[in-house]
């Protein structure tokens, strides 16, 4: 009996032919996670400073098969639409890797002076972006779960990496346990958008949802909300930012640069790929429930950012309002979803750029004054000009002032509200202006204490040396925000999607 | 010459600046002299090449754009980076461009505390490329990128170089701006999304004149970029932040603050409010006028209650932009004529009045008006100068001022025909009285700090010494324009006029 049941399913089984090429970057990455694996069992304790070495190259020759990919641009379509490789995905992709790369030289000096494990550490970090990668791909719920839980349980344990610090097991142990309850949402969330969709491929629920018209709403309605939910706790949108703040201040900094960055546009790529391939036939649920958690998140984490007096933590607030931006264009998605998807991932890649940037100078300016309070900032401008003049420009950014790249990206959101013509577009976009100044005070604090105070005493006011993988970082994100904000085409030119086509 | 000017002309006066301050952050800090040399050659390049334009523009199609240059920028979003000057921008590219090489000789021994001559100096030619970029850019948003690019190092300059407030005035002036900028960018966008070019270029947006727009949202639009310039301006309920900034801000920074900052609201109404939404502005008017008004009342009144010498001159701006801002407001050629006049003495007197108020607290360490006295005595010649500067400030005829208030009343005598009449004709007379106030507060003011005896504390300080060579350098060509632009005014009437006229035309449907 077993036997011909076995042999049954051997005959209907037909492996999928499967284009290698499309694959590349994440089997490139794959092979990184081996290599250091197998390096640091056979060289054990010797293996320690070759593996931030091993895991950045592995993570630049993954930008070659994105590169060829798109040279030859068109779309490649796996595993009957499951797996999807366009023009975005690779926009993601790239973005993801080179965050991390920069993740990796903010970690390297970080990692071995603290003491900490460092192969694990790298073989977790490229686990994670291997997940991320796949995100950017997936078209398929069982995909876009798996790649969730690929990226988001090595986060976890990145999150806990200063054992002896009591903060950082919190971090982890609360990003941990808030992670697992919004899996848990999103997997009854996923279970309801099966039943209502009969598929788990994206397009095909899509054409589901369509068909079923206004029938079933409530049905629909709870699937795309519990959907919606278990991934607004992985873009920290208000109101399940929680763990946010606690995650950022214990996690090791250069953990924080890469959840803030890499883990938050992972939880915006999961939305686009739900929210554009499955529920867009439904705006008017969409439109709505994106606009409280937007106007929430930004203007929640814009008040309490106010108060904190802690850059990282300030930092993770500023995410926070940070993430309201980038959820206001799915307020109008309806609209022009072309032009909404576009304005967020131009987000995204801005965002990515100066975020990073402003954590390396954190980083670099914490292995001096030994803390990320405001306070310690005093007087930096006096005997550390160039890394309080790179974290100012940073803010600036942030903040949206031209010609930094912050400005733009802000700016292609309010166009896309204003463009919507609706109540939601207008009201959001008066709302945004308003967050837009409240935000410019806190980021201004941190530039104040840093120019115009003075040096806290107790502090020698001597400077002290950069490791030079955080210059270059801090450089590359500098020349990247820079441009961006004075040619804007160079960032468009990569996230111009009005040829995508979404919906079932 | 000419064809250089036509490419490259105005590329080069923007970006010089920052060029300059670009290769003062390459020069090591220590080298103090060089950073200067390097930031006077910069601005004093801008302002020969502000002399060539002068000499070579066009003065008899001065109502046309000139010197455009028209590339590429950021396709997705249909804007330019176009540049050009017509005879509205060029008096105040010629005052940007002679203020600043100004500034940086009175700074040449005069770097105020704490110090550092590399960033203060790099953060003046900033401030200078974002100055001039706004006057020239022909492109909103590359308006606005130029508009925002000057938030920064005045809020460092205010912060860093400034008084015993510093931290508060910077912050104040630093939201209020990025405040009325936020409201700006989105009217600027619902106007690209409304009119039926889909377009940011000022140019095709002064040729539709708002045809296609409604009513209503004209004059919604119009309130957005009524925030964004108004609170530049500052008119007056958003007046606050002024006085603290200016009070507060390093000598250098109050100067550039009042003689060009201020004017890139105004500007901003005369370029862009007024001709792209005509509907929106004639509903705005007769408010704006009566905010003007008040401005200028308020002003002067605060003047008079003002213990602080720099702070009287603060609100003196209030009130003398209050002017500008009425003439404006009628809509006429004759008051946009008076306006920019109007910007262009304020600029020149109050930068002045600024100079001098600095060059006191040299010397003085005070500027608390009942402390000084007889400066005609221990400093005759700074007192004179400090005379010569009220007077222009008041009004007197023969001096600059004179002609940026006078026609600014007497344009509210008769306003564009759809504006109510009366109305404008009562605000003529309010306004009117604010000039004998303004002369009023001046004269006591000059009166209480330079006539009499020196009093006791300052009778025999040796540091209270009469105007330095640095100070006659960078103080004697302000002086003399004060002088030549009160006995010639057509020198800038004749420029502004054609311009003036069209905006006019297109602000009244005509």
């Amino acid at each position: 009996m077993l036997a011909t049941l076995t042999q049954a399913a051997a005959d209907s089984f037909q492996s999928p032919s499967i284009d290698w090429h499309a694959f590349a970057p994440e089997l490139v990455l794959i092979a990184t996670i081996v290599i250091l694996v197998l390096v640091d069992a056979v060289k054990l304790e010797r293996a320690r400073p070759l593996m931030p070495a091993i895991a950045g190259i592995g993570l630049l020759v993954a930008i070659i098969p994105l590169a060829t990919l798109a040279a030859e641009g068109g779309t490649r379509s796996l595993f009957e639409g499951s797996y999807v490789v366009d023009s975005m995905s690779l926009v993601l992709k790239a973005l993801f890797i080179v965050s991390a790369y920069i993740v990796v030289l903010l970690s390297t000096n970080y990692v071995a002076e603290g003491d900490y494990w460092e192969s694990e550490y790298y073989t977790l970090l490229i686990a994670s972006v291997l997940g991320m990668t796949v995100m950017a791909s997936s078209r398929d719920l069982v995909g876009i779960f798996v790649a969730l839980e690929l990226l988001s349980i090595p986060a976890y344990m990145l999150a806990a990496w200063r054992k002896g610090d009591p903060r950082s097991n919190e971090a982890g142990m609360k990003y941990y346990l808030m992670g697992v309850f919004a899996s848990a949402i999103l997997l009854y969330g996923f279970s309801l958008t099966y039943g209502v969709g009969g598929s788990t491929r994206l397009t095909e629920i899509g054409r589901s949802i369509q068909e079923w018209g206004t029938d079933g709403v409530p049905v629909v309605t709870l699937a795309l909300l519990f959907t919606i939910i278990g991934f607004a706790f992985k873009v920290s949108a208000v109101p399940f930012h929680m763990w946010a703040p606690d995650t950022y201040e214990g996690a090791p900094t250069p953990v924080t640069a890469f959840l803030a960055v890499a883990s938050k546009a992972a939880g915006f790529v999961a939305l686009i790929q739900v929210v554009y391939y499955c529920f867009i036939v439904r705006p008017d649920i969409i439109e709505p429930v994106f606009w409280v958690l937007s106007v929430a998140s930004m203007t929640v984490g814009n008040l309490i950012a106010l108060r904190q007096t802690n850059v990282v933590r300030m930092l993770a607030y500023s995410g926070i309002a940070q993430a309201g931006f980038m959820l206001a264009p799915f307020a109008v998605v309806a609209s022009d979803p072309s032009a909404s998807l576009t304005a967020l991932v131009t987000y995204l890649v801005i965002y990515a750029a100066m975020n990073l940037g402003a954590f390396a100078c954190v980083i670099a300016i914490s292995r001096k004054t030994r803390s990320a309070e405001m306070d310690s900032f005093g007087g930096l401008f006096t005997y550390m000009p160039g890394l309080t003049a790179a974290l100012t420009l940073f803010l600036a950014s942030l903040m949206g002032i031209p010609p930094l790249g912050g400005w733009f990206a802000k700016f292609g959101v309010f166009a896309v509200l204003v463009n919507a013509d609706t109540g939601l577009g207008w009201s959001l976009a008066i709302i945004m202006a308003v967050n837009t100044v409240i935000a410019a005070y806190y980021y201004l604090r941190v530039a104040r204490s840093m120019w115009f105070d003075d040096v806290p005493e107790g502090v020698d006011a001597v400077p002290v040396r950069t490791p030079a993988g955080i210059t270059i970082s801090i450089a590359v994100t500098m020349g990247l925000t820079v441009l961006f904000g004075v040619l804007p085409a160079a960032v468009t030119n990569l996230t111009d999607f009005s040829s995508v086509a979404f919906g079932g | 010459m000419t064809d250089f000017l036509n490419d490259w002309g105005l590329i080069l006066i923007t970006f010089l600046p920052l060029a300059g301050a670009l290769v003062m952050l390459a020069v090591p800090k220590e080298s103090e002299e060089t950073q200067k040399t390097i930031a006077l050659v910069a601005s004093g390049a801008a302002f020969a090449l502000g002399v060539a334009f002068l000499v070579n523009f066009d003065y008899d199609s001065a109502g046309v754009l000139q010197y455009v240059v028209d590339r590429e920028w950021i396709p997705i979003i249909n804007s330019r980076f176009i540049l050009g000057i017509d005879g509205i921008s060029l008096p105040l590219l010629a005052l940007t461009v002679l203020i600043v090489p100004l500034v940086l000789i009175y700074s040449w021994n005069n770097i105020p505390s704490p110090g550092n001559p590399k960033a203060f100096l790099s953060l003046i030619l900033l401030l200078e490329t974002g100055m001039i970029g706004t006057f020239v850019a022909q492109d909103l948003i590359l308006f606005f990128v130029f508009f925002e690019i000057v938030l920064l190092p005045m809020f460092f300059m205010i912060g860093v170089w400034g008084g015993p407030d510093r931290k508060y005035a910077s912050i104040k002036f630093f939201l209020y701006t990025l405040f009325g900028s936020a409201l700006m960018i989105v009217s600027f966008l619902a106007l690209f999304f409304m009119s039926a070019e889909q377009t940011f270029d000022m140019r095709i947006l002064q040729d539709l004149g708002g045809l296609d727009i409604a009513r209503t949202t004209q004059i919604l639009i119009f309130g957005g970029m009524f925030m964004g310039f108004g609170i530049k301006v500052p008119i007056f309920p958003f007046h606050t932040w002024l006085p603290d900034a200016h009070t507060q801000a390093p000598t250098q920074g109050s100067v550039i603050l009042a003689a060009v900052l201020l004017k890139l609201g105004t500007y901003g109404f005369v370029r862009i409010a007024l001709p792209f939404l005509p509907e929106g502005a004639q509903w705005w008017a007769p408010i704006i006028a009566i905010l003007a008004v008040i401005g200028i009342i308020y002003g002067a009144l605060a003047c008079l209650a003002q213990t602080d010498m720099k702070r009287l001159i603060a609100f003196s701006s209030v009130a003398h932009m209050g002017f500008v801002m009425l003439a404006i407001a009628t809509l006429t050629d004759f008051g946009i004529n008076a306006a920019v006049f109007g910007m262009v003495a304020h600029g020149l007197i109050t930068g002045m009045l600024f100079f001098v108020a600095g060059s006191m607290k040299d010397r003085y360490h005070t500027l608390e008006i009942s402390r000084l006295g007889g400066m005609l005595v221990s400093a005759p010649k700074l007192g004179w100068i400090l005379g010569l500067c009220a007077m222009a400030s008041l009004g007197l005829p023969g001096l600059a001022g004179f002609w940026g208030e006078f026609p600014a009343i007497l344009s509210a005598y008769e306003p564009a025909p759809m504006l109510n009449e009366a109305l404008f004709r009562t605000l003529m007379v309010i306004a009117a009285l604010g000039t004998v106030l303004a002369a009023g507060y001046l004269l006591w003011m000059y009166q209480r700090t330079s006539m009499g005896t020196p009093p006791e504390e300052f009778a025999d300080d040796p540091e209270i010494t009469d105007v330095n060579t640095a100070e006659w350098i960078s103080w004697t060509p302000m002086l003399l324009l004060i002088v030549v632009l009160g006995f010639f005014p057509s020198l800038i009437f004749n420029m502004t006029n054609p311009a003036a006229t069209a905006i006019a035309a297109a602000a009244t449907g005509g």
